[in-house]
């Protein structure tokens, strides 16, 4: 079933047509659901899970799952599936003010570079070059231990480091888009650069940024995950699922489910984040769509 | 440059002030090559709702030379001498805040390909309403208004419903009509238009020429039309300017200059093309020879090693200054052209 955009079709906002679009693709429409039970274990985790993060019942311990432990118990006698819930909203938080900070960076210094040119913008490339050239785990680590562990710094070195990324992808993007016609007649009407590059190039440019955010959405929560792991993320005793997975593998034989919860958590979300940006790939790419608009119908 | 022209569209507009007045326009890029001279003088008057032709071939510099106009070439590698006197403001000397007041507002372009220079990723109404918002400041919903009036105003049907609608969606000629329904928005009194039909086809071209000259009796705006194409100079054209290697070679007003013509070039331009009606011969006539390269131009008569009217060396060191020859009619060369033909 293909979502038809008809010439003729009534006025309908771009957003509008885009959001049929995902909705449309049914991958996308999983991983947004799964992203939607996300955010409202976010929201509402704490309140609707069946036990607190850190209500023990040592006489519990290493209980496998059942109907009163979903998830099982840790080595304290902790409810895993209670901890897994509470902590979506550390990761989540984690993800998308880490990529706010890399797009609210990254794009800006990318368009500029790639839009000017010149010395300025080769040495804006050269500094994320930089950045970009440390293992990102270790330059992240570096970050945590100069201003120490915790949430906001996790988020901030998350950040810091895939800024690159985005730098790149909207500096490769824009010189792509810079000598179009429609850009030179954007100048001939008069637009000021900045008028330029917010609404005749930026919205060339966002097809890859988008897909880019959502992968990096992904990786933003792996590392949390990982800065965790290592005792760098989120801190005791709120609950974190890196964390959970670095308390969990001394009893990977034995309790196999303090692993298994939290990595499935973290794959979930890794991967409704990628469906979803694929999803909004193919929306919002007119051309791209327009290609497969006329394939559907040489088919039909 | 001796000859100042004045503008004359025809007897009954008598002489009013210019619109646009350029005066010694020179462009020149550096290259890895050399510098090369694209544009090398260029003087002409335009008058308020005159239609001009600059005719030449491709490389003669007749864009580089309308981009200068509105400074919107390159600098660097480019560099603009020269006045460009429009509406009282010497745009040369205008800074940028300047000419993007004039930009869209009071001179408008329209692009030689409509494939690609609409914006792909907007709509037809945002980017039809882009001018006005910002010359204006015209809310949304009047940019709108502004917009479906236009479409309407160009011929396309149902403008409403199209305002939602991405370029990907019109045909070529449809696209060509919506640049220039975005030209004309803001009531421009000076429409620059380079070569806006060489990428249609012959019966959507005709189409295109008939809306701009409808769009110019009912608007009043002047127009620059670029093209090679003679065809439709003689169709919209009150006068004709023919470029080669920068300048100015002939001028005059469109009947005198095509049924006339008295630069070596310009017969050659014109006996190149093919005429219904007369017995066909057996090739086309082509001018032998390339354009001089602009990073080593002659230093004196660009088409010299072309001219098949040439008598002696004398031209090859000084560029032949234009003279009245008629009228209104001026052309850069030393002979009499029709009195060596006669002979």
């Amino acid at each position: 079933m293909t979502i038809e955009i008809l010439p003729g079709a009534p006025l309908r906002s771009r957003r509008a047509e885009v959001w049929s679009a995902v909705l449309a693709n049914r991958l996308a429409l999983g991983g947004l659901a799964v992203l939607a039970v996300l955010a409202l274990a976010a929201v509402v985790g704490p309140s609707v899970a069946p036990f607190g993060a850190n209500e023990q019942a040592i006489l519990d311990r290493f209980e496998g799952p059942s109907w009163r432990h979903w998830f099982g118990t840790d080595d304290l006698g902790r409810d895993v599936f209670s901890r897994v819930l509470i902590a979506a909203r550390g990761s989540l938080q984690v993800g998308v003010i880490s990529v706010g900070i890399a797009l609210g960076l990254g794009v800006p210094i990318g368009m500029v570079a790639g839009y000017y040119g010149g010395i300025a913008g080769s040495a804006l490339m050269r500094l994320m070059d930089i950045v970009f050239s440390f293992p990102a785990i270790l330059l992240a680590i570096a970050i945590v231990a100069v201003r120490g562990p915790g949430l906001t710094n996790a988020m901030i070195a998350i950040g810091i480091v895939y800024m690159p990324i985005f730098a790149r992808i909207a500096r490769g993007s824009v010189i792509a888009v810079r000598s179009e016609v429609y850009v030179r007649a954007a100048r001939s009407i008069g637009a000021t650069d900045g008028r330029i590059l917010r609404r005749h190039v930026l919205p060339n440019i966002v097809a890859p940024i988008i897909v880019q955010t959502s992968l990096s959405l992904a990786f933003a929560i792996l590392s949390e995950a990982a800065l965790s792991f290592l005792g760098l993320g989120v801190q005791p005793p709120q609950p974190s699922w890196g964390r959970m997975l670095a308390d969990g593998r001394g009893f990977i034989r034995q309790a196999p489910w303090l692993g298994i919860f939290p990595g499935l958590a973290i794959l979930g979300t890794v991967m409704s984040f990628n469906l979803v940006g694929d999803g909004l790939r193919d929306a919002l790419d007119p051309r791209q769509k327009s290609v497969i608009e006329s394939r559907g119908q040489e088919i039909a | 440059m001796s000859g100042v022209q004045r503008a004359t569209a025809s007897d009954s507009n008598a002489i009013t002030s210019p619109l646009l007045s350029v005066r010694d326009l020179r462009v020149r890029f550096g290259t890895k090559r050399g510098v090369a001279h694209v544009v090398n003088g260029l003087s002409y008057d335009v008058a308020p709702g005159e239609t001009v032709a600059i005719v030449g071939e491709s490389g003669s510099g007749k864009s580089v030379g309308v981009m200068a106009l509105l400074g919107l070439v390159p600098q660097p590698p480019g560099r603009v001498e020269g006045d460009v006197w429009f509406e009282g403001r010497n745009l040369a000397a205008a800074s940028e805040r300047e000419l993007r007041q004039v930009r869209g507002n009071r001179v408008a372009m329209v692009f030689q390909d409509p494939m690609t220079s609409l914006n792909p990723v907007l709509t037809i109404g945002r980017q039809l309403g882009e001018s006005l918002r910002l010359h204006h400041g015209a809310s949304r919903r009047e940019a709108d208004a502004r917009a479906v009036e236009l479409l309407d105003l160009v011929g396309i049907p149902s403008p409403r419903q199209r305002l939602g609608d991405y370029p990907h969606q019109f045909s070529g000629g449809m696209r060509q009509r919506v640049m220039i329904a975005m030209g004309v928005v803001t009531n421009p009194s000076l429409l620059i238009a380079d070569e806006p039909t060489t990428a249609l086809d012959v019966t959507t071209q005709a189409q295109i020429v008939e809306l701009v000259q409808e769009l110019q009796q009912r608007l009043g705006m002047a127009i620059v039309w670029i093209t090679h194409d003679l065809g439709v100079v003689a169709g919209l054209a009150h006068r004709v300017l023919v470029m080669y290697a920068g300048r100015i070679i002939e001028s005059g007003i469109v009947d005198d200059l095509l049924g006339d013509p008295r630069h070596p070039y310009t017969r050659g331009l014109l006996a190149s093309l093919p005429r219904p009606g007369r017995d066909r011969p057996a090739r086309l006539f082509a001018i032998p020879g390339l354009p001089p390269d602009p990073v080593a131009l002659p230093a004196g008569c660009a088409f010299w090693e072309r001219c098949s009217y040439r008598l002696d060396d004398t031209e090859r060191d000084s560029v032949p200054a234009l003279r009245e020859v008629a009228p209104g009619h001026h052309v850069a060369c030393v002979y009499d052209v029709p009195a060596i033909e006669r002979t």
